[in-house]
């Protein structure tokens, strides 16, 4: 009988990375209109576009994020390791050619989907993370009570 | 010779004027911003990704648990990246 590497071997059952990034990007969409007003108040129409394109990118983040580590996941322990550390660099570098893409548009306002960038960013973390640490779940499989 | 004796020199021989090498300072204060900030979060991401592959390898039933916790993590460190990444646009562009 020969010993299986526990590195090698997958993570089988539910994604809970995956379901977090989704309720993440759930509750993304109800801040988003709030945000978009008050860039909107502050810098105008090019104030609002640029927010949600900041919104879009955090959002978009979170989910790639999430995919990479459940579809590594799913063919080994090793391989999610790998993909959390590579897709570390490859999203920083998305998100520093997003921003570039853009910089010089006429719709964009770069104090504010900068300032986005960070505060949706913690804001949407801080606030899963208390929904987390509350229900000691994954977001939406609240605890139930047991029935006798 | 000291770098600042040096960096003089070059700065008369390429007759660069204040408002060119406040830029220039600029530059190179944003790539710093950015390069420094993206070592620390790297750090940090590989130290949690690795005891969280070693925590899940040892005790698989707890591998959900673990994944929510490494998965906020690796959020939470990156936001220094982030951070890191819009100083160096206010820096650079504005």
């Amino acid at each position: 009988m020969t010993a299986v590497d526990p590195l090698s071997q997958p993570l089988v059952g539910p994604q809970p990375a995956v379901e977090v990034a989704r309720d993440l990007a759930r509750r993304g969409g109800l801040v988003a209109p709030i945000f978009i007003a008050l860039g909107a108040i502050f810098w105008g129409a090019a104030g609002a576009a640029s927010v949600a394109y900041a919104l879009a990118i955090v959002v978009a983040n979170f989910l790639l994020a999430a995919l990479m580590l459940g579809y590594a996941a799913r063919i080994s322990i090793a391989l999610m390791g790998v993909a959390a550390l590579a897709g570390f660099a490859i999203r920083l570098g998305l998100i520093f050619f997003a921003v570039m893409a853009v910089r010089d548009a006429s719709w964009v306002r770069l104090i504010p989907l900068g300032l986005t960038l960070i505060t949706a960013h913690l804001g949407l973390l801080f606030w899963e993370m208390r929904y987390i640490s509350g229900t000691l779940a994954y977001p939406g499989l609240k605890p139930r009570a047991k029935r006798s | 010779m000291s770098i600042a004796s040096t960096t003089a020199q070059v700065l008369a021989q390429v007759d660069i004027d204040a408002d060119g090498l406040k830029a220039a300072e600029g530059a190179s204060s944003a790539g710093f911003a950015y390069g420094l900030a993206a070592i620390g979060p790297g750090i940090g991401i590989g130290y949690l990704v690795g005891q969280a592959v070693q925590a899940m390898a040892r005790q698989p039933e707890s591998a959900g648990t673990v994944q929510t916790t490494m998965f906020l993590g690796i959020a939470f460190t990156e936001a220094l990246a982030l951070i890191g990444f819009v100083v160096f646009i206010l820096l650079k562009f504005v």
